[in-house]
């Protein structure tokens, strides 16, 4: 007897978990495909979709162009970052960077990156390097803005106290300031990791020989939309794993904060 | 019997280790310190009572270097250490590490080591600051001065923060760390039983002067008698008139801390 109702009790939970809706969805999303009420131009079925994965995986398409958009992405972010990290430390350590560079970076930011896309055509064709320069403008400003803030927001007390003791200007920033800002840092990384993404969808869109915005286009044009849910799949997947390697990061830089430390 | 009253500081034979003469500070149209004379011998420990806005604050970052003496008679030791009312440990930093804050050479955690070792948190030394309760956390910002072997001890109501007992456990602790590593110590704080407790001598600012002086010469842990008549008069100097009523339920609620416990001595 109490073992049938441990049982009970089991199933209960095991149908009450997070992961009932989405399996349900994913049942009636394949059960619409099939009975013919989701035409295939409209939307494939999750199993045509697996299988259109699983055959751009061996033929190598999606490796290949996957490939083409992360070096973007990872060249856009690696001089984007750099704008960013090195105007913020010259804005948020000294007064006179503050007011050379601040004014400009408020006023920037209200600027939509995407809405500059003809402008940036105009100027770098239409070839990688306007691709390029959109994920690196548009990745300058969320680290630049957390960045500056965390250094700015710095206890003062913690800066003084270090003072006291006797360190010089270069060791209070290298020791207080600069760790003091690390977890703005990593919030700002991490927008900038997701922009990053956003605006590689659009960037690709420019004229693209290659890479997973090229693959949507020219689904697009085939009416193939189990190609486009596999890229769609591929970005929801991108911003992920964009997402746990800044978490990675925090684990092991932050350490030190109470939630981690007693973990 | 156990002390006299004077205005002016009292400057000993010995070379100072802090010495202000005609010292004022004032931001804009305010004064907060104004002509204050002060000098502190070595390993002398001096109590610094005052009201809020008395410019104690004032005081203490300028004997820590921590404001700008352009211009005045202001004599302040290299070596000094100060001492926050919030321990100021830097969280990204593990506690030997915070001891260690600024020091150069060879064997610093050692040094560290030793120096949580002797405010018994030797066992804490690869905690982070934030996993710390607040006397241990002062304990450790204890350990972080020392280590540096000041010649002038800064402690800013050091222990404000803390509980009663924990307190009381404090002031056994500093008493027995001054007596090994002898320091000047200027230590501000609000509590005239503390103050009682503790020093050699009081000082009271007010308006950025110094309106009385109290030197105590009966050892500590016996002043429990004299200590009440001084506290009424520091209490008066504070301005802060007490009627014997309210005197006596006062002593009650000090009562725990003015004898000094342990019977320590100096």
């Amino acid at each position: 007897m109490p073992k049938s109702t441990q049982l009970h009790r089991r199933i209960a939970s095991l149908f009450s978990g997070h992961w009932v809706s989405p399996v349900v969805f994913l049942i009636l999303w394949e059960a619409g495909s099939r009975l013919g009420l989701i035409p295939k131009s409209t939307l494939a079925a999750p199993s045509a979709v697996i299988g259109t994965l699983v055959e751009m995986l061996a033929t190598g398409e999606l490796p290949d162009n996957l490939f083409v958009s992360f070096l973007r992405v990872a060249a856009g972010l690696v001089i984007g970052l750099s704008i960013g990290i090195t105007l913020a430390l010259a804005a948020g350590l000294s007064r006179q960077g503050e007011a050379a560079i601040d004014p400009i970076m408020q006023i920037k930011r209200t600027i939509p990156t995407l809405a500059l896309t003809p402008l940036f055509i105009v100027w770098f064709g239409i070839g990688e390097t306007p691709k390029v320069a959109l994920i690196a403008f548009a990745s300058i400003f969320p680290v630049y803005l957390n960045l500056y803030s965390g250094i700015r927001g710095v206890d003062v007390r913690l800066i003084e106290g270090a003072r006291s003791f006797g360190l010089s200007k270069t060791e209070v920033i290298w020791h207080v300031i600069l760790p003091g800002a690390l977890p703005s840092l990593l919030v700002g990384l991490r927008y900038s990791l997701s922009v990053s993404i956003l605006v590689l969808v659009v960037a690709e869109q420019i004229n693209a020989s290659a890479g997973l915005g090229y693959l949507v286009n020219n689904a697009r044009d085939f009416m193939r939309t189990d190609i486009i849910v596999v890229c769609l799949l591929v970005y929801a997947a991108l911003g992920l794993g964009a997402d746990g390697l800044v978490r990675l990061i925090e684990r092991r830089a932050l350490a030190w904060r109470p939630n981690l430390a007693e973990a | 019997m156990l002390a006299e009253t004077n205005f002016t500081a009292a400057f000993p034979v010995v070379e100072p280790v802090v010495r202000l003469r005609d010292f004022s500070r004032s931001f804009g149209a305010n004064t907060v310190i104004d002509g204050l004379n002060l000098s502190i011998a070595p390993g002398e420990f001096v109590a610094l009572l005052g009201r809020s806005g008395g410019g104690k604050t004032t005081l203490l970052r300028t004997l820590a270097g921590l404001d700008s003496v352009q211009g005045q008679d202001v004599l302040i030791p290299s070596s000094r250490a100060v001492v926050f009312q919030d321990a100021r440990l830097l969280p990204w930093k593990k506690v030997w590490r915070n001891v260690a804050l600024g020091l150069k050479g060879p064997g610093v955690r050692e040094r560290a080591e030793a120096a949580l070792n002797e405010v018994g948190l030797g066992h804490r030394i690869d905690a982070w600051p934030l996993t710390l309760s607040g006397g241990e956390a002062q304990r450790v910002a204890l350990a972080r001065a020392l280590v540096r072997e000041p010649k002038l001890l800064l402690l800013d109501e050091p222990f404000a923060a803390l509980d009663a007992l924990t307190r009381i456990k404090m002031h056994a602790l500093v008493l027995e760390l001054w007596r090994v590593h002898r320091p000047a110590i200027l230590m501000v704080t609000h509590d005239v039983d503390e103050a009682v407790a503790l020093a050699d001598r009081i000082l009271v600012l007010d308006a950025g002067r110094i309106v009385a002086e109290e030197h105590i010469t009966v050892q500590r842990g016996e002043r429990g008698d004299v200590g009440r008549v001084l506290r009424q008069r520091l209490l008066g100097h504070l301005g802060c008139e007490v009627t014997s009523e309210h005197f006596l339920s006062a002593v009650d609620v000090g009562a725990s801390i003015v004898p000094f416990p342990q019977g320590a001595s100096a």
